[in-house]
């Protein structure tokens, strides 16, 4: 039985990382023009400044497109085909890619309103995953 | 002048494609630059530049010059915009041979990337191409694995938008099969329906297995020369006119949509004025089709149809044989053989040159050729003809 692959942080995406084990969508923030930046820049891609910091997001989004994957591409997936990849365009202006969960592939639709939950992958990783908002 | 050649196409060498294992990507280079030396009638010691097209093994570098033989070249590199290097690599060998830089250059794609053990999905996106480090570990832990899923998610969008059909996709994939029918080089040779179509797997929904390109062993080398010098040597020559690149940019921003709206809009614009040219005297397409839905997108930001309109534009088959815009008429790298922007630039060549047989097309005075690498985040645009002029 193989399971999923597990990221590893790095010094760069630690605060990502940590934040997701406190339950927190943590995102790259610019301090000099406040746009937001994903998944991890050297400078602000708005307006070029070295004024990053890490700041917790709403976590909320819409589905913005999506792809139901039948192909096995890694061994760990194997048991979880089909499921859905999806672009979620966060409220902050960027476009996480992650999966939907709490929903059938069959009910997925662009532009449904969507809010970050966290998945526990293993003792020490969560992520940031996206269901429907209730209502 | 303006719309004097740029360069001219002189030599087109071709291996054969597909799962042929054992060799290396050098070696299959090495074959290509033989048959497009014996093509244009050239030696090796007449070549004094090697551009190199990075590929998706990574094993094949500058030192293929030593590897290869080549001496005193005053050109050489390797370059790297995904799919989309051809048409950076044929601006980069005009500029230097209108500069005086280099005389004759070859170009060169070489991959081997399937073995018996490795087919056409896990060379591109298996567990050995997606590290567990950092960000980049998000995308396997979410299982968002290679080009298909970002294709598909691209395609979706397309659908949502403006109502693009799976029949839609299809018709573009059984036209192409019908042209590899008509290809000595294509691997596809079986006839394809649009029920075989429907029937093929799902890969990444909304795209199918016959959405999807091949993936291929082989080489492509094409030799580019000034078009003076060109007149001089075996093939009829073909001239360089146009060409200009797009890189749109980053896709992870809500402000921007670069999978609906690619870089072929301002490449194509910019390559049509330099060779003097409208979208209406373009005889055939040879567009870069990682997927089907690469056709129809590139088709509308190239202006042949409103953005949004491509399915409806393509599902009269006007793109396959007879069609009123024969466009990949090799099979493309759906149905006849993947060589990343060495699909559509080589066989471009063959139409450009009258050398289709069965499968050329009528009008062949311009050619348009397109490239993209990435998802549709690089893109290159080649206008090639025999006329010296547009």
């Amino acid at each position: 039985m193989h399971t999923k692959p597990v990221p590893v942080p790095d010094e760069v995406s630690a605060p990502f990382f940590d934040g997701a084990r406190d339950r927190k969508l943590m995102l790259q923030h610019c301090s000099a023009c406040d746009g937001w930046s994903f998944p991890v820049r050297e400078r602000c891609p708005h307006c070029f400044a070295a004024a990053l910091t890490w700041r917790q997001a709403s976590g909320r989004g819409t589905l913005y497109t999506f792809t139901i994957m039948h192909q096995v591409m890694n061994p760990g997936f194997a048991s979880a085909v089909p499921y859905n990849v999806a672009q979620i365009d966060l409220e902050e202006g960027v476009r996480m890619v992650s999966n939907v969960v709490g929903i059938g592939n069959d009910a997925l639709r662009i532009g449904m309103a969507l809010d970050v939950v966290f998945e526990d992958v293993s003792d020490d990783i969560r992520l940031p995953k996206f269901r429907p908002v209730a209502g | 002048m303006a719309n004097e050649p740029k360069g001219a196409i002189v030599g087109l060498g071709v291996t054969p494609m597909g799962k042929i294992y054992g060799r290396r990507s050098v070696d299959f280079a090495a074959e290509a630059i033989a048959l497009a030396l014996d093509d244009a009638g050239l030696q090796k010691s007449d070549i004094d530049g090697l551009l190199i097209n990075a590929n998706i093994s990574g094993d094949i570098d500058v030192r293929a010059q030593m590897i290869l033989g080549f001496q005193d070249l005053t050109l050489v590199n390797v370059m790297s915009a995904y799919g989309s290097t051809a048409g950076s690599m044929m601006q980069y060998a005009c500029m230097a041979i209108r500069e005086g830089l280099a005389k004759t250059v070859v170009l060169v794609y070489a991959d081997a990337p399937l073995s018996p053990s490795r087919g056409a999905g896990q060379s591109y996106a298996g567990p050995h191409r997606y590290p567990l480090g950092g960000m980049v570990g998000l995308r396997a832990a979410y299982g968002n694995f290679g080009a298909n899923a970002e294709y598909a998610m691209a395609a979706r969008r397309h659908m949502h938008l403006y109502g693009t059909t799976s029949e839609q996709f299809g018709t573009i994939a059984v036209g192409q099969r019908q042209w590899a029918q008509l290809s000595p080089w294509a691997q596809m040779k079986q006839p394809m329906t649009m029920e075989d179509y429907y029937k093929s797997r799902f890969i990444a929904e909304p795209l199918r297995l016959f959405d999807c390109c091949l993936v291929s062993n082989g080489a492509v080398a094409v030799i580019v020369t000034s078009a003076d010098r060109a007149r001089d040597l075996r093939q009829p020559p073909v001239n360089v006119l146009g060409y200009a690149q797009c890189a749109p940019g980053d896709n992870l921003r809500t402000d921007r949509h670069p999978a609906v709206e690619t870089g072929a809009k301002q490449s194509g614009e910019i390559a049509f004025r330099m060779a003097g040219i409208t979208r209406d005297d373009i005889g055939t397409c040879q567009l870069y089709d990682c997927y089907t839905y690469t056709v129809l997108v590139t088709l509308e930001d190239y202006g042949f149809c409103a953005k949004g309109e491509g399915g409806p534009f393509v599902a009269d088959g006007k793109l396959g044989p007879g069609g009123a815009l024969p466009t990949n008429t090799g099979g493309g790298q759906l149905s006849g053989y993947y060589m990343w922007g060495f699909t559509p630039l080589s066989e471009a060549v063959v139409q450009a040159r009258g050398q289709g047989g069965e499968r050329q097309v009528p009008r062949n005075d311009f050619v348009l050729v397109s490239a993209n690498g990435g998802i549709l985040n690089y893109h290159s645009t080649i206008i090639l003809s025999p006329h010296t002029s547009g």
